[in-house]
This record gives structure tokens, sequence and C-alpha cells, in this order.
């Protein structure tokens, strides 16, 4: 039995694969479908009392969710300033990723190891640092008051969707240039010279040349920051104030305090939805526009 | 006809300490089918991308045509350049390759299509353009190359070792073609290479480059007969070194020592005139003969024969002679190999195939 079990396994290449996979398969199973599938459950049931759910089936949830202007706005709050953080990362990190692709000859491995140095401390850490640097005794108003710039600090640093908005990029930056560095670090540099030699200058070479090839990159990366940023509560939750509020916020919110389960239920189906959605959108219109200009 | 349609003056370029291209001066002539030949690091390469614009010198001046191009970044240079990968754009397809280079040119549409048509069927690729660069074979890849840069009438077309990626049989044929090509469209070849049989076999003249520095510019027949140095001599072709001293002088000859053979009257192709100057005599392998019988050549060694490389067209032979410790020597195919079964031979030489070099 056993020597059948070894010959069917040598040849079946489904089997070394299914059993290379099985970890990832049970951990996905447990830690991501159960829990998914129990949230898109209770999404439609009904909060009755404090402490009571009536369990029979209804639509009911994500219709209130569509009739409460506050989760829609905060919903299209989430994706824009998802989007922001996305294209400002975007813009910073591709310059960075391009240069040591293409100027640096030595340790390349390196620069990218202390690029990503700020990120080797946890997360809230450099939240609450981010705190002492915007806040309104923080580094940026105190020496700005100081050296007499300002009269009073900028209050719009702090509190504020500008706060959420820097805090995520910095924090996420590191997760673009990765698959930026990747990308532009396989282009032959003999295409850029050639570009070049065929009569295109510098920015012509750039988007006919450079653009459309690293964009698996430049896909990769979007999708990188956009879909953990839309549902990130921490960074608006600690900096956001009231201003920078995100739905993620409200979603933990009926969880916890407002303890109506099925309406955050609801809430997070919606966002999962949406961010599908919006990152299927992105992607397409993106390798359409680069086909475009090549 | 142009003789002076690049100038080359004075160019160097370095890298930090290492000068790729040291002080190098001479002018390719309009038309011509030009070689850059040398061994890798040899500043070849270096000297085709300072004519493209991809590098620029550290001084001197580059003049295409009576212009200075010296600070012309590529783009601004009438030349093209045909790359050693070819680096074919992978995103597009072979006809979007071919009409890239003419966007910029100012040419109506149906100019673009009929040129893009006309350079398609002249490197033989019709049928090919939806094509892309990893549906191609190499050499393929090597006419779109070829294409895309000459779709755009060049002045120049540089060309960076092309056919090293092909396989034997396919570089043939590319060395043929490209050669009826560059006759047929007129345009300036500058070709690089490390491969000396490319070169000679293709080029109207060839530059033997190292470190650096031009060793000796000559038409191909020249290099191969007349080699200046022991560098040159030693890149082109096959050859047997012997150490000499020079004697008198005797009209166009003079009368040499050879280190372990004896006193010898030979052309004195270098034109040394000084006594007792160590120099070095070359003897191409194939200006020789073995034979199991003394001949009455003018120098007849007896020697064994070490080992032997058969190469289909000829037998290639390792021979260690009482004076001489290793001579190489070819014979036909009409040789009888077997005769030599026990090693002994004679390795004859007539003075006129001896020449002499520089010991430099």
């Amino acid at each position: 039995m056993l020597q059948v079990w070894k010959s069917f396994y040598a040849r079946s290449d489904p089997a070394k694969a299914y059993s290379l996979l099985s970890p990832a398969l049970i951990l996905v199973t447990l830690a991501m479908l159960i829990p998914l599938g129990l949230m898109l459950s209770f999404s439609f049931f009904t909060q009755v009392s404090f402490t009571e759910i009536d369990y029979s089936f209804t639509v009911q949830r994500y219709i209130d969710f569509f009739q409460k202007n506050l989760l829609v706005s905060l919903l299209i709050k989430s994706v824009k300033i998802s989007f922001i953080v996305t294209f400002v990362t975007l813009l910073t990190a591709y310059p960075v990723c391009y240069y040591i692709a293409f100027y640096v000859k030595k340790n390349k491995m390196l620069w990218l190891v202390l690029l990503t140095l700020p990120f080797w401390t946890s997360y809230l850490l450099r939240v609450f640092s981010w705190k002492i640097i915007l806040g309104t005794k923080g580094v940026i108003n105190s020496s700005l008051i100081n050296a007499g710039l300002l009269s009073e600090p900028l209050t719009f640093l702090m509190y504020s969707e500008t706060a959420v908005i820097i805090t995520l990029t910095h924090a996420w930056a590191a997760f673009a240039l990765l698959p930026l560095y990747v990308s532009l670090d396989k282009i032959d540099f003999s295409l850029i010279e050639a570009a070049r030699d065929l009569g295109l200058s510098r920015l012509e070479t750039f988007w006919k040349i450079t653009l459309p090839l690293s964009l698996p990159g430049i896909i990769g990366a979007i999708l990188i920051i956009f879909i953990p940023t839309v549902g990130d509560y921490v960074t608006p939750a600690l900096l956001g104030g009231t201003d920078g509020r995100m739905l993620s916020n409200m979603i933990q919110a009926y969880f916890g305090k407002v303890n109506n389960l099925p309406l955050g239920a609801a809430s997070a189906t919606i966002m999962l939805i949406t961010v599908a959605i919006v990152t299927m959108i992105v992607s397409y219109t993106t390798k359409k526009l680069t086909q475009r200009i090549s | 006809m142009n003789d002076s349609f690049i100038q080359i003056n004075g160019i160097s370029k370095h890298f930090g300490n290492v000068k790729a291209v040291d002080d190098v001066s001479f002018q390719i002539k309009e038309g011509e089918f030009f070689s850059l030949l040398g061994p890798s690091g040899c500043g070849k390469t270096t000297l085709l991308r300072l004519l493209a614009g991809f590098e620029y010198p550290t001084s001197g001046n580059l003049l295409l045509d009576g212009s200075d191009i010296t600070a012309l970044p590529p783009d601004k240079r009438p030349t093209n350049m045909v790359f050693q990968n070819y680096a074919i754009f992978p995103h597009i397809n072979v006809e979007k390759n071919v009409q890239f280079g003419l966007r910029k040119l100012g040419l109506t549409n149906d100019e673009i299509t009929k040129r893009v048509k006309d350079v398609l069927s002249l490197v033989k690729l019709e049928g090919y353009e939806e094509r892309y660069s990893s549906q191609l074979s190499g050499g393929q890849r090597q006419r779109v190359a070829l294409a895309r840069a000459l779709v755009r009438q060049p002045k120049v077309l540089l060309l960076d070792e092309p056919l090293g990626a092909l396989d034997k049989k396919l570089r043939d044929e590319m060395q043929l073609e490209l050669r009826t090509l560059q006759k047929e469209i007129g345009i300036t070849f500058v070709f690089v290479t490390h491969d000396q049989q490319e070169a000679i076999s293709m080029s109207d003249r060839v530059a033997v480059m190292s470190e650096g520095k031009i060793q000796q510019m000559s038409s191909p027949n020249e290099l191969y007969k007349n080699p200046q140095n022991i560098f040159v001599s030693d890149f082109i072709g096959e050859t047997n070194f012997l150490k000499a001293k020079t004697n008198s002088k005797d009209g166009e000859y003079i009368n040499v020592n050879i280190e372990d053979l004896g006193s010898f009257k030979i052309k004195n192709n270098l034109n040394i005139s000084e006594n007792a100057s160590d120099v070095i005599c070359s003897v191409r392998p194939e200006t020789m003969m073995i034979d199991r019988e003394k001949s009455d050549w003018d120098i007849c060694l007896e020697g064994k024969i070490k080992q032997t490389s058969y190469l289909g067209e000829m037998t290639k032979f390792y021979v260690e002679t009482k004076e001489i410790e290793k001579i190489i020597t070819v014979s036909s195919q009409y040789f009888d190999n077997q005769s030599f079964q026990d090693g002994k031979c004679f390795i004859s030489i007539n003075l006129n195939d001896i020449s002499l070099l520089n010991k430099k």
C-alpha cells in the first residue's frame, strides 16, 4: 500500500503541489476563510438588543449602510486618503528605486536595507513618533516658532487628514520600494540607451521605455499600499482626530462600544468589495494607459 | 569619398584610474567597413560608445563629416547603434520597434510605412511585423536591431559585437550578408569585435587595439602578412615566435642570429639598422612543411610530434625539436597522418616566410 502511494506521489505533480501548499492552505482556511465566512453571515443578521441577535436572514444592514450618510462619506474618505497615500508613496519611492537600479553600481542591497531601516521598529512606535514631530508642541511647530517664522502653531499638522496621509505614506514607503526596485532593476539599461540612440530625449525615453517596462512593479506597489491603507485604523485613531477618521474606525466601534455586530460586518464586507473593485479598475486602467503611451 | 569622414583626435577616456581609451587618433573613410578588433577590456567598446554618445571623452574631440560631435547627446548624433544584446524593446512588436526611431524625423505616415517596409525587406524580415522579441530567434533579433538602426539612414552605423551571440553557421552567413548589405547601401560601418577572423573577413580596414591604444591599423591582408608587433602577430592568427639578435645589415636584408638555430639572412621588413638589437622572428604555421623525410628547404629541423589535433580541413601538430621547445605547424587534409605514428618528423622553413617583429 505504501509502495503504491509512493509511486503515485512520485509521478503526480498535483499531489506534490498540494502537499507543499498544505501548511498555507490549512492556515488560510482556519485564519481567513472561517472568520470571513462568519463576518459575511453576521452581516445578514439583526442586532435586536445589547446582548441579543436575531439570526434570521435579512439584507437590511446593507440598506442601513447606504442610508447612513456618515458611513458612505467615511468610505469615500478612506478610499480618497488611500489614493493620495498610494500616489505620494509612488512619487517618492520611484526616483529612489530608479537611482538605485541604474546608478548605484556596488552594494545595491545595502542601500535597500538602509532605506528600510526605519521599518525595523514597530508600526505603533513610528506612528507615535510622528505625534512628536507633528504635534502643536512638536518638532516642526516649535522650531518654526523658535525661528520666528510663526506665532501660532500650525494646527492642520496634527489630528487631521494631513497627519494621517503623512504617517501612512511614511509607514508604507518601504513596501513600495521593493516591487518598484525589482521591476526597474530588471530593465536592461541598453534598452534605455537604444531609445536615446534612436532619437528620444531623456524624458521621452522615460515615458516610452522605462515607465511601461516598470509597470508590473508600479501595479504591485499600488496594490501593496492601497489595500492595507484603506482598512488602516491605528493611524487615524491616533493621529486623525475627528477630521482624519476613516471607515475602519467606525467598524471597530460597531464591533466594540456601539455593539452592532451585523452593521459592522456589513460595513466591513462593503469595504472589502470596494477595495476589490477599486484595485481591479486601477490595475486595468494603468495597464491600458501605458499601452496607449508606448 | 571623404577620407576623413570620422576624425578621432586625441581621444582619451578614463574611468577612475583606468585608461580605457588612451590618447587615440585616427580617421575613418566615408563608406568604409571599419573594424575595431581587440581582446576584452582593450577599449574598443568604449571607443564605440564614445562615437555613439553614451560616454563623453576625458579629453580630445570627435568630428563627423566636418562637424564637432564631441558634446552632442546620442539623440542628436547622426549615428545609430546595433547593440550586442540587440536591445529590442520587449513591450512593442517588430514593426513598432523599427518605427521607433522614425517618429522624431518629421516624416509623413506614408513615408514611415514605406521606409519600414523597405528596411524589413532589406533584412529579409517581411511577415514578422506583428511578432514580439520573445517570439524571435537570435538571428531574427539581430536583423530587427539592424533594421531599426538602418531605417533612420544614419551617416554611420555602429555595431557592437552583433554576431557574438549567434552560432557559428549563422555567424558565417550573417558576416557575408552584413558585408553585402554594407556595400549595397554604402553607409560607413564601425564594427567592434574580438573575433579576428570576423574582422579580417569583413573589413576594409582593421584597427587592432590593446590597453586603450591602437596597435596597428591597416587592411586585413597587411595585418596578417605584416604585423608590426608581437601583440598584433599573436592576436591575428596563430604564429611561432623565435628570439633573435640582429647582425650586419645587407641591403634589403639583414643577418639575424636566431637563438639556438644559427645565423640567417632575412628580409629586413622593419628597416633595422643597428647591430645587436633584440628582435622576434615570426613564422606562421601554414608556411612550414612537416614531413617524414629531410627536405632541401632553408631550414630543416628534426623533431618529435608531441600532440596532434585534427581540425577537419587540416591537422595541427605540436612538435618538439632539439633546438626549439615547441613549434606549431599544420598540414592539409591530403596529408597522411598515419605516417607519423612513431612521432619522428622533419620541419622545414623557408627564410622568405620569416618576418621580423619589434620586441615590444
